[in-house]
């Protein structure tokens, strides 16, 4: 099921529903186990919530609710699993720094630049964390005109990894759709 | 010692050896792009790892969401702020060590 | 159990201690950037950890404002350094 593209520039709908998730966010941290004698308390109580909350979905609603998507349900649900996939390569991450550190395998650094095909702020920004958090890798820039990546990786194994083998970027390129 | 004791004492100890492992990386390695690489990374694992032995041992309860809260932030914002800080030294013209050279 | 507590909490404390000499003799500026990244990381694990020793479940929240605060500082240095001033206007 997909959803329509939606129209840009709707500010009651924006600010209404960044009130809604402020003030159920500051519920859940502050309010959860208030004992509550009558109706009159809940009033108390969350009167300061409800005066934050404005004020913050009046300053932050542009930013929160974005303006235009297509397709955005079926983005999420393929989002999932790459999240679990990346849970698991943040882990083999940290053993191989502790391998490099205590002296089992070397350390000879050096840079490389390669181009992709995704060009959405949101694909690029993904990627680049993700190379972040993969083995042996940092992202040092990125060109948005040409999805052009400089990284710096620490051995010539992950720098392999990256150019020659491009498993992660055919996993990113799935999710948002190869866009 | 009940089960649940044991296994957060097991999260807490891998948590504490990660941390000295990216602290050893700090003064061990020689130039400031493998450093960023060896604490951004140790850093946010052991991290995790710590807090997620707390939520064991404390059971399910607001101050478990607290903490889950806590450690989600830093997963996300670990490693933006160590790219932002590469990208700064590599514009601004930090020279790169090859292998072979002197430590700097 | 408190023993446990007690005994990561040394561990981290020194590891500060240890850290801090990357702070003070590092040559050059970024050096010394990474080194109070890692000090203000590694507050916040210590916070909790105290919380958890001496039993009041408060110093969660202001282990969660400064992670907030200390993320902020690190982005407005780095990009003071790139571009030589703050707010290009």
């Amino acid at each position: 099921m997909d959803m329509a593209v939606m129209e840009r520039g709707n500010k009651t709908f924006s600010i209404i529903l960044t009130f809604c998730i402020m003030f159920a966010f500051w519920m859940l941290l502050s309010a959860w186990t208030v004992y509550l004698v009558e109706p009159y308390d809940l009033f108390i109580v969350s009167s300061k919530g409800i005066l934050a909350a404005i004020i913050v979905s009046f300053l932050t609603y542009e930013i929160f609710v974005p303006s235009r998507g297509e397709n955005v349900i079926l983005k999420l649900r393929r989002f999932i699993p790459y999240v679990g996939w990346e849970l698991w390569q943040i882990y083999l991450a940290t053993i191989d720094v502790a391998k490099r550190v205590y002296g089992i395998l070397e350390v000879d650094p050096q840079i490389i630049e390669f181009d992709t095909t995704l060009r959405s702020d949101f694909a690029l920004v993904t990627f680049g964390n993700s190379i972040t958090l993969t083995p042996g890798t940092i992202t040092i820039d990125i060109e948005p005109e040409r999805g052009r990546y400089i990284v710096h990786a620490i051995a010539k194994g992950p720098a392999d990894s990256l150019t020659v083998d491009q498993t992660m970027q055919k996993k990113v390129g799935h999710v948002f759709m190869e866009e | 010692m009940l089960a649940i004791d044991v296994v957060a004492t097991m999260f807490l100890a891998a948590g504490a050896f990660f941390m000295i492992t990216g602290t050893i990386g700090l003064l061990k390695f020689p130039d400031f792009y493998t450093r960023m690489h060896a604490t951004g990374k140790c850093d946010t694992l052991g991290q995790i790892l710590i807090i997620v032995g707390c939520m064991i041992y404390e059971g399910f309860s607001l101050i478990t969401i607290k903490l889950l809260l806590v450690s989600a932030f830093y997963l996300l914002a670990g490693p933006a702020g160590g790219h932002a800080l590469m990208k700064a030294a590599y514009v601004t013209g930090l020279p790169v060590w090859k292998k072979g050279d002197k430590r700097m | 159990m408190i023993i446990t507590f007690l005994v990561v909490g040394i561990i981290i404390a020194s590891t500060i201690l240890v850290c801090s000499y990357r702070a003070i003799y590092g040559p050059g500026t970024f050096n010394r950037i990474v080194a109070a990244n890692v000090i203000g990381t590694k507050a916040i694990v210590l916070l909790i950890v105290v919380g958890y020793i001496i039993e009041r479940p408060q110093f969660i929240d202001i282990a969660l404002m400064y992670a907030v605060i200390a993320f902020m500082g690190t982005i407005i240095i780095a990009k003071y350094v790139e571009r030589g001033e703050l707010c290009s206007r």
